[in-house]
């Protein structure tokens, strides 16, 4: 099974003057998870947010298990996203909702079940990312920690084929990330859900990814398994990977 | 400084401004047959406009009423005689002040609130968030309120009607001395259905307004907390502006016809 579940092709976008994406390609098979690397800043967020529809880019386009978002709108847009789980960077959990209707929104919404069985799968949902006794807690009563795992636990909720990580470890304790990285691996090969996680924890990185890929300069500069990634001699890498203020990536923007 | 370029400038945004409501509005409406299958999420938004108002509301029309008897008692002298005062205190409640005092007043505080609840959830990514599970954040968060303010604005304004006309009542009864018989008799006399119409039909308006104007500019914030303040502050504004506007357009079309007639 090696079909292709999504296809980037030469993506590129920019804010005003800042060129953020300069021409993106890459590729997830389905059933597999691919953790995108790269500095705080690079883009990774933004690359993101273009797979599922969020933001439009300049050029390029995206394909998803057959279907080219760049060309959606209005209400198809809002189907098509039903087949993705995204966890954002700062968890983006709705303050004016308890934690298990976070949790439970999506299945409030679009399904019929009762809010005693939704809640019953909420509450599922958050001991599979180590919560319990949360439910009924507000979002500015959880440490950021927590709320992360509220949203891993938003996000996969309603079972998706495909998810999105941004930073799924960041701001974590090392147990807790461990924690974490076993979820995505376990979803991953139980359910055969295809991911995407973007990451600067290289320790993350290495355990849940099948396959890693660079992004430096607005472009994927290097892809390859963990063991690759190891024994590249990609000086870009090396320097990422080993974490190393010299190496040929400048500390200050040009 | 080129004063052209900056009337231009100044022109083309506001267009743009209209043209991104008026289209907000017309998704906003086409969504009320999903979003009323919700009716908590409506109610939700018209307690809070309505029972949050309610205080200020009703200090605003009481003294608005007190001091509408004061200055029609004064204008009166000599000219009018008193026993008159209630259909002019009824008559300006109900077509004008009531309403737009109302509109003033809650559009500062529910507009302000609206503006900067969606300016947080924008800036937090929770309106993204809402998009990545599929829910349409037009009609999960603005459709609630335009209906809520459609349907609250004329309820608060007949509450904010009846408290002014009290009001007047007190001053004419303790300061004027004109008797209860004498007050409601004159405010009856003159009071039509065209008044009370029309009052309700600028609080329909002010309603959409409101409602418009804190989600317009909460759905487009960025930039952290400062750039909430400034929605905040661009919803009060604008919604004040715009309700002034609209009731002079609304009195001229709803009365004009009475004169040429
Ligand atoms: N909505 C936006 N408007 C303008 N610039 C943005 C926006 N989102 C991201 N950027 C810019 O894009 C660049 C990449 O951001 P991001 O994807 O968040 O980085 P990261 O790799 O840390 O996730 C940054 O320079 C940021 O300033
Ligand atoms: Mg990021």
């Amino acid at each position: 099974m090696n079909d292709v579940m999504i296809e980037i092709t030469d993506l590129t976008k920019s804010f005003g003057e800042n060129q953020v994406l300069k021409g993106v390609n890459l590729r997830v098979n389905r059933g597999e998870t691919v953790v995108v690397m790269g500095r705080s800043g690079c883009g990774k967020s933004v690359l993101l947010k273009h797979i599922i529809g969020l933001m439009k880019p300049d050029a390029g386009r995206i394909v998803v298990d057959g279907i080219e978002v760049t060309a959606l709108g209005g209400e198809e847009l809002i189907e098509f996203r039903k087949r993705f789980g995204m966890l954002f960077q700062g968890s983006a959990l709705f303050d004016s909702l308890s934690v298990w209707e976070n949790v439970g929104l999506g299945l409030l919404e679009h399904t019929d079940l009762s809010e005693e069985q939704v809640r019953r799968i909420a509450r599922e949902k958050l001991e599979l990312v180590g919560l319990s006794q949360v439910d009924d807690l507000r979002p500015s009563e959880l440490s950021g920690g927590m709320k992360k795992r509220v949203g891993l636990a938003r996000a996969i909720a309603m079972d998706p084929p495909v998810i999105l990580y941004d930073e799924p470890t960041t701001g974590l304790d090392p147990i807790m990330a461990d924690v974490i990285n076993q979820l995505i691996r376990r979803l991953q090969a139980t359910l055969q859900i295809t991911s995407i996680a973007v990451t600067h924890d290289m320790n993350s990185a290495m355990k849940i990814g099948d396959r890693l890929a660079m992004l430096y300069g607005g472009r994927i500069v290097f892809e390859g398994t963990p063991e690759e990634v190891k024994a590249t001699d990609n000086e870009v890498v090396r320097q990422f990977v080993e974490g190393r203020a010299e190496g040929p990536i400048p500390i200050y923007e040009e | 400084m080129n004063l052209v370029g900056y009337i231009g400038k100044s022109v083309s945004y506001s267009v743009a401004e209209v043209g991104a409501v008026f289209i907000l509005l017309c998704v906003a409406v086409k969504r009320i047959p999903k979003a009323v299958r919700q009716k908590h999420l409506v109610v939700e938004q018209m307690l809070k406009m309505g029972v949050g108002s309610i205080p200020l509301v009703l200090v605003t029309s009481v003294f608005t009423g007190g001091v509408a008897a004061v200055q029609a008692a004064y204008q009166f002298q000599n000219y009018v005689p008193l026993r008159y005062l209630g259909s002019v205190i009824g008559k300006s409640v109900v077509i004008e002040l009531g309403p737009v005092l109302t509109a003033l007043v809650v559009g500062g505080r529910v507009g302000a609130s609206i503006a900067a609840e969606l300016g947080t959830m924008k800036v937090t990514e929770q309106i993204d968030a809402l998009e990545t599970l599929a829910i349409d954040p037009i009609r999960y968060l603005v459709t609630p309120r335009l209906i809520a303010g459609v349907i609250m604005l004329p309820i608060i304004t007949i509450f904010a009607d009846f408290i002014a006309i009290m009001g007047g009542y007190i001053v004419a009864l303790v300061g004027l001395g004109i008797n209860t018989h004498v007050y409601f008799t004159s405010l009856k006399l003159f009071l039509g259905g065209l008044d009370i119409f029309s009052g309700l039909i600028k609080a329909v308006f002010f309603g959409i307004i409101i409602a418009m104007m804190g989600s317009h500019h909460g759905l487009k914030t960025d930039g952290g907390a400062e750039g909430v303040g400034l929605a905040t502050t661009r919803a009060v504004v604008s919604s004040c502006l715009l309700v002034l506007i609209t009731d002079y357009v609304l009195a001229s079309l709803l009365f004009r016809g009475v004169f040429a007639g």
